[in-house]
């Protein structure tokens, strides 16, 4: 019977060339702009470690002065200071804990001909790679000791060794940074969550290229590479020796694996503030704890932009369903007297409805084909904006299927009117006009 | 032209009817909400800089063998002296940031050493002698830094200047009603004197958020001696494309210890607020297309239900025809009958655009819809509606009176 229906829609679709063109090409652009604008937002606001993002939080205190303060409300600076981050990290209360702060790192290559160049980095605690399961291809991260000696190492990523090693195992070879020579101790495979998670509020970059490199705090900090972001809470005088100013500059992450952890470490940060009020330090005893998610979601690291262009898209979507419901009702009202000849000729109410369905899903593969179309040329066009995130807009197979989906269920819904006025005419009637 | 025959009419094809409306109504609520954000974006990315854009480019420098404070006072003064001697140069100064590099240094600044306790929030630009007259800015009042006041600082001194220069609206909100010349403010805990107004000057940023004091820039009389510096360069007319060619290469002739980026290290002016304004140009144009699509699929759907319909009452046209309608009659019975559908479309629209732009208020915390943008798309849609039944009332105008007597 089915392929009756199918036989008998595609005559029908092909009756009035312009209409079903009309209908197709109408769907095919609201599918091809909800897909792109989606896809896009997907990319945006996606997990960046899906099998760690619900163990890893980022702590925050409050080091301000009691100006402006409203209890209960004012949240706390997105970055910490090296006093707080450092005596978090020595009371060893989660499971691992990492600080970290973003640096410019100015690599020298081996060709006496080519002219330096500047590259992303971090410096942070031994712990860092460990925190956030970053995959090692040669070697491996640096120790806690490493940090408190100040030694001169480094874990590069894989574009980097590519770069200046053609990707052979480089681990032991030196790379001249900033005019020092550092020794490899790892090479990473290729790593760069999206967003960029541990770097919102950092000064850097939140989506697009993964960092070169990364170094112990204390050895960048004794060649006095400073941090991007730098925020001071009072009065200061002296910003060479960062580690006693009053500013923060260094994001803080701890694991906790179960809900108990998360309670114990959240008692702790309490306490935390707690007692450096009591110091005299602190003014301001709010802290924070948020997972990974949370943490995005609270610093808004989606562009609104590219929200507003989802909502859009999907409004154009609609315009294009309630169109294309317009010009399938049209047709099938046309083909009246045909349907009161068959059901004349015994085909029942459920018969009918199934053929006019059979025709808007037809209509749907066809939208939802050239719509896919559609929306991998937008993608290409994406990719060629100037935006950080564009490399990364590429249609997976996720969004392969969910753009049929849209188009199937979008073309059955626009479908259901036309099919059901069809399978309500009255047989009679429509024999005597003939 | 009777209107009850054709609500009587619309009364049998009340699915189609509604469809049309509800195309409009949906149409319209997108459309003056689009057009609403084009202009809002289009005010934003006109915002004047105050620079004399047209001749101005800038090179950001990072030194290569991390030069000492010392050393960095004399290559940066050999480095302007080279720029100044490339052919087609008009001027050049050194500076942290300039307006649009959308990074830099942030202050609050009012009357008292405390800290908390600021009048305005305020961008600094390091500044010399010959900023002013670099970057075509206008003095309103006072005077230009002199050559003696130019100090020196590293990057993490203290900075506390003698003397500022500030823009007009840092004047107003400093001193409302009075000169600000000669008075004194506080940027650090030592008093600062105010020699110099400048009519405009814009903060190196452009999100929403900074909005409030964009015009709030002040000039402090330092040459930063860190890496990197940035170099701003005034072309003489005609000229700035060749410096901008030249300047690469007479920088690095004369020392090839630094970094100039091959990509961005130096930007027109030109490049500097594309690149500024790059998303809020992209949505302009995202939703100019947008809205021209839609007013074409909606125009595409009354034609294909028009079409219909004529189709459908051939033989009605016909009888009317044939008791004495004229085709004139018959045309403006499809035209009213439109009209009718869109006014309603464009009454419920109406609503659904502004309910669409108090969620977006809520979402994107934007400005409330000024009636101009409905109305406008009232009268487009509107429009739209009657060229797009013209075709199909033509046909049906043109049915002969004879139809009425086919059976078929």
């Amino acid at each position: 019977m089915l392929g009756y229906y199918l036989d008998l829609a595609v005559r029908s679709l092909r009756r009035n060339k312009i209409l079903t063109a009309l209908m197709i090409v109408t769907l095919a652009l609201g599918i091809g702009a909800s897909i792109t604008t989606l896809t896009v937002l997907k990319l945006l606001s996606g997990d960046p470690l899906p099998e760690k993002s619900a163990n890893l939080f980022y702590a925050r205190v409050d080091p301000n002065p009691l100006e402006g303060y409203v209890p209960g409300q004012t949240k706390p600076d997105s970055i910490m200071s090296y006093t707080d981050a450092m005596n978090l990290m020595h009371a060893h209360r989660a499971v691992r804990q990492a600080a970290m702060a973003l640096i410019d790192a100015k690599i020298d290559t081996q060709h006496p001909n080519d002219h330096p160049y500047f590259a992303d980095g971090v410096m942070t605690t031994a712990d860092f790679f460990a925190l956030f399961n970053a995959p090692f291809q040669y070697g491996s991260g640096w120790t806690a000791d490493d940090d408190e000696s100040r030694a001169t190492l480094v874990v590069i990523a894989d574009f980097l060794n590519n770069k200046m090693f053609g990707g052979a195992n480089s681990v032991g070879k030196t790379i001249r940074i900033d005019d020092r020579d550092f020794r490899i101790v790892g090479v990473l495979k290729h790593w760069a969550p999206q967003p960029r998670f541990y770097a919102t509020d950092l000064g850097g970059h939140d989506y697009g290229d993964g960092d070169a490199v990364f170094m112990p705090l204390k050895t960048a900090r004794s060649l006095d590479k400073g941090p991007q972001d730098t925020e001071c809470y009072a009065s200061v005088s002296d910003l060479q020796h960062l580690e006693s100013a009053p500013c923060e500059w260094l994001g803080m992450w701890v694991q906790l694996d179960d809900s108990t952890a998360v309670a114990n470490y959240r008692m702790f940060l309490d306490g935390y503030a707690k007692q450096q009020v009591a110091l005299g330090r602190f003014k301001r005893s709010e802290t924070s704890l948020l997972d990974l998610m949370s943490w995005l979601s609270d610093q808004q690291v989606v562009p609104n932009d590219a929200k507003l262009q989802t909502y859009l898209a999907f409004g154009f979507l609609l315009i294009c369903v309630v169109n294309t419901v317009g010009l399938l009702l049209a047709k099938c009202l046309r083909r009246s007297r045909e349907i009161g000849v068959r059901r004349a000729l015994g085909a029942t109410r459920r018969d009918i409805f199934t053929q006019f369905m059979v025709e808007a899903a037809i209509v749907g593969v066809a939208g939802g084909v050239l719509g896919l179309v559609l929306a991998v040329l937008g993608l290409w066009g994406v990719r060629h904006q100037p935006a950080q995130y564009a490399s990364l807009a590429h249609l997976d197979v996720e969004m392969f299927l969910v753009t049929f989906a849209v188009a199937l269920v979008a073309s059955l819904i626009a479908g259901l009117l036309p099919a059901w006025r069809a399978c309500v005419v009255a047989p009679a009637p429509q024999l005597k006009a003939a | 032209m009777q209107i009850r025959p054709i609500l009587a009419t619309l009364k049998h094809h009340k699915a189609g009817t509604l469809l049309i409306a509800l195309q409009i109504a949906l149409t319209l609520a997108i459309v003056c909400n689009a057009l609403f954000i084009i202009h809002q974006r289009l005010a934003h990315l006109s915002q004047p800089t105050g620079l004399d854009e047209s001749h101005l480019l800038v090179i950001q420098n990072q030194w290569a063998n991390k030069p000492t404070k010392g050393d960095i006072s004399s290559l940066l003064a050999d480095d302007l002296a080279t720029l100044r001697k490339v052919p087609g140069v008009a001027n050049a100064y050194a500076t942290d940031g300039y307006p649009l590099s959308s990074g830099g240094i942030t202050y609050g600044i009012g009357h008292s050493p405390d800290k908390l306790n600021f009048v305005s929030n305020t961008a600094i630009y390091f500044a010399d002698e010959n900023a002013l007259p670099t970057l075509g800015l206008k003095l309103v009042a006072g005077r230009n830094f002199r050559s003696d006041e130019i100090g020196e600082i590293g990057g993490r001194d203290k900075i506390a200047p003698q003397v500022l220069i500030i823009t007009s609206e840092l004047a107003r909100r400093l001193f409302p009603g009075e000169s600000a010349v000669g008075k004194m403010a506080y940027v650090s805990d030592k008093p600062s004197i105010i020699i110099g107004v400048v009519e405009r000057m814009q903060t190196p940023y452009v999100d929403s958020a900074m909005a409030q004091w964009s015009d709030c820039s002040t000039l402090m009389p330092f040459h930063q001696l860190v890496t990197p510096t940035n170099y701003v360069v005034r072309a003489q007319p005609g000229q700035l494309d060749d410096v901008a060619k030249r300047v690469r290469a007479a920088l690095y002739a004369a020392n090839r210890l630094r970094v100039i980026s091959p990509e961005d290290g130096v930007k027109t002016f030109a490049q500097v607020r594309a690149q500024a304004y790059k998303s809020d140009r992209g949505m302009a144009i995202l939703m100019a297309s947008i809205s021209v699509i839609l007013l074409a699929i909606t125009a595409a759907g009354i034609v294909g239900l028009t079409s219909f319909w004529v189709g459908q009452r051939r033989k009605q046209i016909g009888v009317r025809r044939a008791l004495g309608a004229t085709r004139h009659d018959i045309l403006s019975y499809f035209l009213t009958e439109n009209l009718l559908i869109g006014v309603g479309g464009v009454l419920l629209g109406g609503v659904l655009a502004l309910g669409l732009n108090l969620w977006l208020m809520k979402q994107f915390e934007m400005a409330r819809l000024a009636p101009g943008y409905v109305l406008a798309g009232v009268v487009t849609l509107l429009l739209l509606g009657q060229c797009a039944v013209l075709a199909p009332a033509l046909r049906a105008s043109n049915v002969p009176p004879v139809e009425a007597t086919r059976s078929v």
